[in-house]
C-alpha cells in the first residue's frame, strides 16, 4: 500500500481539529470559575455542582435512560421476531410490503415523523376526549416505532448467512419448530440481537425531534431538557453536562471497540487452530 | 413450520406498521386536506405558495450544506481507507464520536464559538484585532449543518471505498490513466453506492431541520423545519402544518426516489 | 431370509411453482437395504428423500412406514434422521454438545447420554474431540460428528444428501468405504442421495435411477451396469456407445451396417431398438478381420488404458483399449455377442452416446454447469 502523503495528512488533521474544536472548548469552559461563557477566569468545579443540584436536568436524564432501556427492550424483542418472521415468509407481497413500510421511518425526515405520531396521539385523544395525552406512553410508543426499523435491518442479513439447514436439522432430531427457534435460530443471531439492542438504546438516548413533538409537560428527557435550556441565555452547566456526555459517549466507544477486538482476536484464535487441524 | 405460521409471526410487527407508521401519514394528509372544523378544503394546499420562499431556501441551503460535505468527505474518506488497518479503526472512531454526541450541544458549541462576544471574536480583541460578524448569517447556518452532519457522509463513503479492490486503480493506471482520470472513470463509479447514501444521509436532515436555524440564524433565516415546528408547537394551526409536512415528505421520496436510480443505497450501508 | 419392507412411497407427485419435480413415484426400500437414489441435478432425488425426512409434504400419494401411513407427521416425530449437504452442524455448540442434541432432547440422564456421545465419537474415529468447536474442525471431521449426531438418536433410518460432496476426492474414497462399514455393522436402512455414479456403484445394495422426478431404473450396480432399460441410464452409469439399431430375428441384431450376434431375444422381427456397448467391451483389429471398421479421429492417453474416438459411417465411437491407434488410421472392431445390449426404444432414444462433439474440455463446461444448477436446486427446495 502506497503510503500518505504530508498533504493528506495535513488535511485528515484540519478536519479532525475542526470537528473537536467546538467541542474542545465547551470543555473547557465547563471549568470556568465565572459565569462568562467566553472569557476563562479561573478553574472551579461549580458548574459541574450546579448541573447536579439541578433536579429538573437529572430527573430528565433518570427519564431518559428508563425510556431507552424500555423502548430498547421491547423494539429489539418485536424486531426480533418479526425479522424472523420477514426472513422466512413465502408470501412475495407481503414479504416486499413489510420491508417497504419498514423504510419509511427510516427515510422520512425525523421531524414528519415526530409529527405524525403526534397528530396520531392528538387526534385519538380527541376522538376519546382524553386531554394532555401526550406523555411517557406516546415517547414510548414513538421510540419504538423508530427504533424497529434499525432492529430489523440488523438482524435480517444474518439470516442470509445462516445454513437453511440447521432448523431442519434441529427438527431432525425432535426440536418442535419453536423449540429449534429457541435452540438453534436465537444462539445463531444472538451477536445481531445484541448489536441491535446497543443501537436502539444510542438511538433512544440521543433523539431530539421525535421526541421533540410527542412529548408532554410530565416527561421530559434530556435532549428536550437541554433544548429548553438553550433557548435562553446559556449558564456554563450545560457546558458541563455537554463535557460529561462528551466522555460518556468517549468511554462508551472505546469499550465496545475492545470488546470487538477481543472477539475478533478469539474468531483469528479458532481459524488458526482450524488451520492447523486440517493440514 | 410452515408459511402461515412464519407469516403469523411477523404478524404483531404488521399491526404496529399499520397503526404507528401509516395511520399516522394517513392522518396527517387528513389534517393538511380539512380547516380547524374538519371539513374539506385546500387552503392549505394552495397556501404553501406563502412559502415558497422558505420552502427554496431550505432547498438551497440543503443542498450547499451536502455538495460541501460530499467535497470535504470524500479526501477525508479515501485517506482514512488508506491508513493502516489498526489507524483505520481509531480514526473512525473519531468521526463517530461527535456523532453520537448529542446535535443540539454541538450546535450549541458553535454558537458559543462565532456568538459576536463569542470565545472566537474575543480572542480577536485580546489579540488587539476587531471583532468579525459570523452568527445569523446564511454561511453560520450552512457551516452548521456541515458540522453537524460531515458525520453521515464520511461513514458511507468510507464503508464503499473500503469495498474498492486497489487492483482496479492499479489496473487504470496501468492501462495509462492519470490521476484525475482513474479518479473519474474508476474511484467515483465504484463507490457510486457510498455517495448516493452520504448525500441522502446529510441532506434529509439539513433540509428539515429547525434547531440549527434557530439558533445560528437568530430566526433571519427559517427553514421549512421552523415553520412546521412553529405552526405545531406555537401557533398551533395543525392544518397548515400537516400540509408543510405533507410537501417536505412527498419532496424528500422524490428526491430518494431519483437518487436510488443513480445508486444502490442498501450497499453503502445507508444505516449507520 | 426375505427383508421386510420398510418404507414405501406410493404414487408420489411433488410440483414446485406449478413445475412438476416428482411424477407418480412408487418405490419400496426393504430393512436394512443400502439404496441409492441416482441421478442428475434437478431429477427429484433430495426432494424423495426430503418426502421421507418429512421436510416436503408430497401434493399427493402416501409414505408408509411399516405398513403406516405417515403423510402429516411432522420431522421431529419421525424415526429417521438426516446427514446435510453441508452437515449443518450447530455452531453454537462443541462437538459433545452437538451430539448430544438429540438426546437431550429425549430427555435422557445425563450420565447415560455421556456415554451415548462417547460411542458415537468413537464409532466414527474422533474420540476425545468432546470440547473441540465446531469451527476448528476439517470438512471430514465436521462430516463424521454429522454422521455421530444423527446416528446417536438411533434412527431405524438414515438419510444421507450427498453427504460426501464436499470432501476432496481421496478423503471422499475413504469416507465411501467407511460409511459402507458402519452401515453394515449397525444394520441400519441407509438412504443416499447422489449424482456420483461411481459412488452409487461401489456402496449401494439397490440403485434407483432417476430422471425429471421419474424412476428410470432399480436393480443392484451390477443390473444397472450391465442391462441399463434404456438410453439414460446407459449414458448416465458409465461410458457408452449407443446406436440405433433394427433387430432382425432372436439373437440377430444389425447396426452400423453389419448383422451381429448377440444374446437377446423377445424382440418383435425388425423392431427399432437401442444397443449398447460399453467403451471396454470393444477390440480393436485390423480392418480385414475386424466386424465394422472406421477412421481414428482421436486418441487420449488415460494411464490404464487408451480412449481412442472411432468414425464408423459418420457415427463416433469410443474405444477404451490397452492398445493404441493412430489418428487418421482406419481399423476394424470386433463386438462379441455377450458385449451388446439390447434395449427397447424409449423418450430418451437418439439423445445420448454419440461421441461426436467429443472433447475433455466439454467435459468440463457440463460440469460447472451442473454445479451452478445444483446450486439453484438447493434454493428451490427449502419450504
Amino acid at each position: 500500500m502506497r503510503k500518505l502523503g504530508t498533504a493528506s495528512k495535513i488535511y485528515m488533521i484540519l478536519i479532525f481539529v475542526i470537528l473537536y474544536a467546538p467541542i474542545a472548548i465547551l470543555i473547557f469552559y465547563s471549568f470556568n470559575e465565572s459565569n462568562s461563557t467566553s472569557v476563562f477566569t479561573g478553574f472551579s468545579l461549580r458548574w459541574y455542582g450546579e448541573l447536579f443540584r439541578d433536579e429538573a436536568t437529572i430527573k430528565a436524564l433518570e427519564n431518559t435512560v428508563v425510556l431507552a432501556l424500555l423502548s430498547s427492550l421491547i423494539s429489539t424483542a418485536l424486531g426480533t421476531i418479526a425479522a424472523t418472521g420477514i426472513y422466512y415468509s413465502k408470501t412475495r407481497w407481503y414479504k416486499s410490503s413489510l420491508l417497504t413500510v419498514n423504510n419509511i421511518p427510516l427515510m422520512n425526515p425525523d421531524i414528519v415523523t415526530g409529527i405524525s405520531m403526534m397528530l396520531l396521539f392528538v387526534f385519538v385523544g380527541t376522538m376519546l376526549k382524553i386531554s394532555g395525552v401526550l406523555g411517557f406512553m406516546t415517547m414510548l410508543i414513538a421510540h419504538i416505532t423508530f427504533e424497529l426499523p434499525y432492529v430489523i435491518l440488523n438482524i435480517l442479513p444474518r439470516f442470509k448467512s445462516m445454513d437453511k439447514f440447521l432448523v431442519e436439522a434441529a427438527c431432525d432430531l425432535g426440536c418442535t419448530p419453536k423449540k429449534a427457534f429457541f435452540k438453534v435460530t436465537l444462539p445463531y443471531i444472538r451477536t445481531e440481537i445484541i448489536a441491535a439492542f446497543i443501537m436502539a438504546f444510542t438511538l433512544s438516548l440521543d433523539d431530539f425531534v421525535i421526541s421533540y413533538f410527542v412529548s408532554g409537560p410530565d416527561f421530559q428527557t434530556l435532549p428536550i431538557r437541554i433544548y429548553s435550556m438553550t433557548k435562553k441565555r446559556v449558564t456554563p452547566d450545560m457546558y458541563a453536562l455537554s463535557a460529561l456526555i462528551f466522555v460518556t459517549v468517549f468511554v462508551l466507544l472505546i469499550l465496545t471497540n475492545i470488546a470487538q477486538d477481543s472477539a475478533l482476536r478469539e474468531k483469528m484464535k479458532k481459524r488458526i487452530n482450524k488451520r492447523r487441524v486440517a493440514s | 413450520m410452515n408459511n402461515k405460521t412464519y407469516n403469523g409471526i411477523s404478524a404483531p410487527y404488521a399491526l404496529w406498521c399499520v397503526v404507528f407508521i401509516l395511520a399516522p401519514l394517513a392522518i396527517v394528509a387528513y389534517y393538511a386536506l380539512t380547516d380547524s372544523t374538519g371539513a374539506f378544503t385546500l387552503d392549505n394546499i394552495t397556501g404553501l405558495s406563502m412559502y415558497a420562499d422558505t420552502i427554496a431556501r431550505s432547498v438551497y441551503f440543503g443542498i450547499i450544506a451536502t455538495a460541501i460535505c460530499l467535497i470535504i468527505a470524500y479526501p477525508l474518506a479515501y485517506f482514512i481507507s488508506k491508513t493502516k488497518a489498526s489507524k483505520q479503526k481509531v480514526l473512525l472512531m473519531l468521526v463517530m464520536v461527535p456523532m453520537w454526541m448529542n446535535f443540539l450541544l454541538r450546535t450549541y458549541s458553535i454558537m458559543v464559538l462565532i456568538e459576536d462576544s463569542g470565545i472566537i471574536n474575543n480572542f480577536l480583541l485580546s489579540l488587539g484585532l476587531s471583532p468579525i460578524h459570523m452568527i445569523n448569517t446564511p454561511g453560520a447556518v450552512i457551516f452548521g449543518m456541515v458540522y453537524d452532519y460531515l458525520p453521515f457522509m464520511v461513514i458511507p463513503l468510507y464503508t464503499a471505498m473500503t469495498k474498492l479492490d486497489v487492483k482496479l486503480i492499479e489496473a487504470a493506471r496501468d492501462l495509462g490513466a492519470t490521476s484525475f482520470q482513474t479518479l473519474r472513470d474508476v474511484i467515483i463509479p465504484l463507490t457510486n453506492s457510498g455517495i448516493v447514501s452520504g448525500i441522502t444521509m446529510v441532506f434529509v436532515p439539513s433540509v428539515s431541520t429547525f434547531y440549527i436555524s434557530q439558533k445560528l440564524g437568530g430566526g433571519k433565516y427559517t427553514l421549512i423545519g421552523d415553520v412546521i415546528e412553529m405552526q405545531f408547537q406555537t401557533a398551533y394551526n395543525y392544518n397548515l402544518g400537516a400540509s408543510i409536512s405533507l410537501l417536505l415528505m412527498v419532496f424528500i421520496l422524490v428526491c430518494l426516489f431519483v437518487m436510488n436510480k443513480f445508486g444502490d443505497i442498501d450497499e453503502g450501508g445507508s444505516i449507520v | 431370509m426375505e427383508k421386510k419392507v420398510i418404507i414405501s412411497l406410493k404414487d408420489i407427485s411433488v410440483a414446485f411453482d406449478g413445475e412438476p419435480v416428482l411424477k407418480d413415484l412408487n418405490l419400496t426400500i426393504k430393512d436394512g437395504e443400502f439404496v441409492t437414489l441416482l441421478g442428475p441435478s434437478g431429477c427429484g432425488k433430495t426432494t424423495t428423500l426430503r418426502i421421507i425426512a418429512g421436510f416436503q409434504e408430497p401434493d399427493a400419494g402416501e409414505v408408509i412406514f411399516e405398513d403406516k401411513c405417515i403423510n402429516g407427521v411432522p420431522a421431529h416425530e419421525r424415526q429417521v434422521n438426516t446427514i446435510f449437504q453441508r452437515y449443518a452442524l450447530f455452531p453454537h455448540l462443541n462437538v459433545y454438545d452437538n451430539v448430544a442434541f438429540g438426546l437431550r432432547l429425549k430427555k435422557m440422564p445425563e450420565s447415560d447420554i455421556k456415554k451415548k456421545v462417547e460411542e458415537m465419537l468413537e464409532l466414527v474415529d474422533l474420540k476425545g474431540f468432546n470440547r473441540r468447536s465446531i469451527d476448528s474442525l476439517s470438512g471430514g471431521q465436521q462430516q463424521r460428528i454429522a454422521i455421530a449426531r444423527a446416528l446417536a438418536v438411533d434412527p431405524r433410518v438414515l438419510l444421507l444428501d450427498e453427504p460426501l460432496g464436499a470432501l476432496d476426492l481421496k478423503l471422499r474414497k475413504d469416507m465411501q468405504v467407511e460409511l459402507k462399514n458402519i452401515q453394515q455393522r449397525l444394520g441400519i436402512t441407509f438412504i443416499y442421495v447422489t449424482h456420483d455414479q461411481e459412488e452409487a456403484l461401489s456402496m449401494s445394495d439397490t440403485i434407483v435411477v432417476m430422471d425429471k422426478g421419474e424412476i428410470q431404473h432399480i436393480g443392484t450396480p451390477l443390473d444397472i451396469y450391465n442391462e441399463p432399460k434404456n438410453a439414460f441410464v446407459a449414458d448416465f452409469i458409465g461410458e457408452s456407445n449407443i446406436l440405433d439399431g433394427v433387430m432382425k430375428k432372436d439373437f440377430k441384431i444389425q447396426f452400423s451396417g453389419h448383422v451381429f450376434d448377440c444374446v437377446d431375444k423377445g424382440f418383435k422381427e425388425d423392431e427399432l431398438v437401442d444397443v449398447v456397448i460399453r467403451p471396454e467391451d470393444v477390440d480393436i483389429t485390423t480392418v480385414k478381420d475386424g466386424m465394422i471398421s472406421g477412421v481414428v479421429t482421436n486418441v487420449t492417453f488415460k494411464g490404464v488404458h487408451y480412449e481412442i474416438i472411432v468414425d464408423v459411417g459418420g457415427f463416433k465411437w469410443m474405444i477404451q483399449t490397452t492398445d493404441y491407434a493412430k489418428v487418421g488410421k482406419k481399423i476394424g472392431l470386433i463386438i462379441k455377442p455377450d458385449e451388446i445390449h439390447v434395449m427397447k426404444k424409449s423418450k430418451y432414444s437418439g439423445l445420448y452416446g454419440d461421441y461426436s462433439s467429443f472433447s475433455d474440455e466439454m467435459d468440463k463446461i457440463s460440469d460447472v454447469e451442473e454445479i451452478l444448477v445444483d446450486n439453484e436446486e438447493d434454493e428451490e427446495v427449502i419450504d
